[in-house]
């Protein structure tokens, strides 16, 4: 079976519709650790890849004015036990063009597997970009992912990201983003992540309001069992006239997990405003008093607040994730054609 | 035998006496309202029914249909069928008002329940169930939802708190619509208009039931209580039960 069509069965075991692949209306790209396997673009997208020495270099560019009717589509991963991927990406948006980007992290049967992104993102004046990003990693936790992004907004840009890694165990996750939003420009950076066992997870964010009226808003949500750790920082820096920001951060913790929030806000402009809010604590006792007047045990409500504290609003449906992970002593391993 | 029973019911934290020696029954098919002022154990009462985590009698028994409830956990008893709408209901990230709502029952019901309390299904189904909700609004779902649930004992903790005056009538027409589905309601109020509308009342006052029965007459002492902020002290030799 050829390394396409395992991606396939990959894509088809956790749904991803295949036909995003086929399809002539949709942009995408799909690379195998290092290997570039697929890609398409369309009239005023530009994808321009290709494999360098160590790892894979993409320049993606919407011309100006240019509004993708379909999201543009990244297949990302390492479908065997061990192995590498390193992406450098610059994605440029020209003025006043729109997409939304739907990325797809595979890292199903991970034992020493290392994920690297470094990614510069540049939105000109009034360009819109909605970027989503779903880690599915498997049971044995031997992954590492280092995402890395700068991202420059123009005049009147949106910036929305949302980075979820709620399937299976994190491994190793090291996030560092810096938004620096221009005047009128809008970013929101939410990321969702639940760790088991000795889950390692570190996020930094730094969102830099420059422009006037420049306006942020960093939201992480984390649930974290058994030993697993979790270290948030959230910067949010008003440098202008009626900038305003805000950092929201929120983590629940069970067994003997330890985690940490380091809401940062900076203002050097008597006009801008940044607020922040942190908790990190176990369930709250009336959500879960609530459910369980409902007839729900313990248990299955535990299951639905995480679940909707990690879920996407609107799309997952509620109790997507169960807090209790299968025994680490019988993974069902996923195996590639 | 009623179908919820409070015998000699009493309950302490650690510096002082919340309940004491509290005698209650509920029978299906009624509207019992249980009326204080602030701090009088209304709430107290309501959570130690529930079986709410910290709330264990010290002293005496709760049964619901002849089963001593007090060793169950909060489940088993909404299992059993009790349920209590909370004074201030709790809010959820990520839930929408549809999942909340079918929570144990099914979609239809959901719809009909949220138009009895006066809010359209279609504009608050796929809503979320978080702060972005008003008071009144998150209150009337609330309602909803333990309608939906269909229990045979509901215990309504203030439920016309956050609801404005117009609305008032659908809250009391849906603590109707229990009785009428033959459940037992515990109204817990302040409100003398709501006592009324109950079958039977009981007053509470410094963690004792200090009046109780034909709800005019109950409604009518504690209008004309002695103390504004209900100690029992100006109460405790005056006691009508």
């Amino acid at each position: 079976m050829s390394e396409l069509d395992s991606w396939l069965q990959v894509l088809d075991s956790r749904g991803v519709d295949r036909r995003i692949l086929a399809d002539g209306a949709i942009a995408h790209l799909m690379a195998n650790g290092n290997r570039l396997l697929s890609q398409r673009q369309l009239p005023g997208l530009e994808l321009d890849t290709k494999e360098a020495e160590d790892g894979i270099v993409a320049l993606i560019r919407l011309r100006r004015s240019v509004r993708l009717e379909h999201p543009l589509h990244l297949c990302f991963g390492v479908l065997p036990a061990s192995g590498r991927q390193r992406i450098e990406m610059r994605l440029i948006l020209e003025d006043e063009s729109a997409a939304e980007v739907v990325a797809h992290c595979f890292f199903p049967n991970a034992e020493r597997v290392e994920h690297r992104m470094d990614a510069v993102v540049e939105l000109g004046a009034g360009a819109r970009l909605t970027y989503n990003e779903a880690h599915f990693h498997g049971p044995h936790g031997g992954v590492t992912v280092i995402p890395k992004a700068k991202v420059r907004l123009g005049r009147g840009a949106l910036y929305r990201s949302d980075f979820s890694l709620t399937s299976g165990r994190v491994g190793r996750l090291d996030i560092d983003y810096e938004v620096e939003a221009g005047e009128d420009a809008v970013a929101e950076l939410t990321a969702r992540v639940f760790g088991h066992g000795d889950d390692d997870i570190r996020i930094r964010e730094r969102l830099v309001l420059a422009g006037r009226a420049a306006r942020g808003l960093i939201k992480t949500r984390v649930a974290i069992e058994d030993d697993a750790r979790a270290d948030i920082i959230g910067i949010t820096e008003g440098h202008a006239a009626h900038a305003r920001g805000h950092v929201d951060c929120m983590e629940i913790v069970k067994d003997r997990a330890v985690a940490s929030a380091q809401p940062l806000v900076k203002v050097t402009h008597p006009q801008a405003k940044v607020t922040h809010e942190a908790a990190i604590g176990s369930v709250d006792h009336q959500q879960l008093e609530t459910l369980m007047a409902h007839g729900l045990s313990p248990s299955e409500a535990v299951d639905l607040i995480v679940g909707g504290l990690l879920g996407k609003p609107g799309t997952a449906p509620a109790g997507v994730v169960t807090f209790r992970r299968p025994p680490h002593s019988t993974p069902t391993k996923e195996q590639p054609a | 035998m009623a179908l919820l029973e409070v015998e000699h019911l009493s309950f302490r934290v650690p510096a002082r006496t919340l309940l004491e020696d509290i005698d209650l029954t509920v029978e299906a098919g009624e509207i019992h309202a249980l009326v204080g002022t602030n701090g009088t154990g209304k709430s107290t009462l309501a959570y130690l029914i529930m079986g709410c985590a910290g709330y264990r009698p010290e002293h005496g028994e709760i049964r619901f249909a002849g089963q001593a409830i007090d060793s169950l956990a909060i489940h088993q008893r909404a299992r059993l069928g009790i349920t209590l709408a909370w004074q201030e209901p709790a809010r959820f990230e990520g839930l929408t008002v549809g999942d909340y709502l079918r929570l144990g029952t099914d979609p239809a019901t959901a719809e009909d329940c949220l138009q009895r309390v006066g809010l359209v299904p279609a504009d608050y189904l796929r809503r979320m169930l978080d702060k972005t909700l008003s008071g009144g609004e998150r209150k009337r779902i609330e309602l909803a939802s333990v309608l939906a649930l269909q229990p045979r004992l509901v215990i309504l903790d203030e439920p016309t708190a956050g609801i404005d005056l117009l609305s008032m009538h659908e809250v009391m027409a849906l603590i109707r619509t229990f009785k009428e589905r033959g459940a037992g309601v515990l109204l817990i109020t302040h409100r003398e208009e709501i006592t009324r509308m109950a079958d039977r009342a009981s007053q509470l006052c410094g963690g004792r039931i200090f009046a109780s029965g034909d709800p005019e007459t109950v409604a009518a002492i504690y209008q004309g209580r002695a103390c504004r902020c209900c100690n029992g002290e100006e109460c405790r030799n005056v006691r009508t039960r």
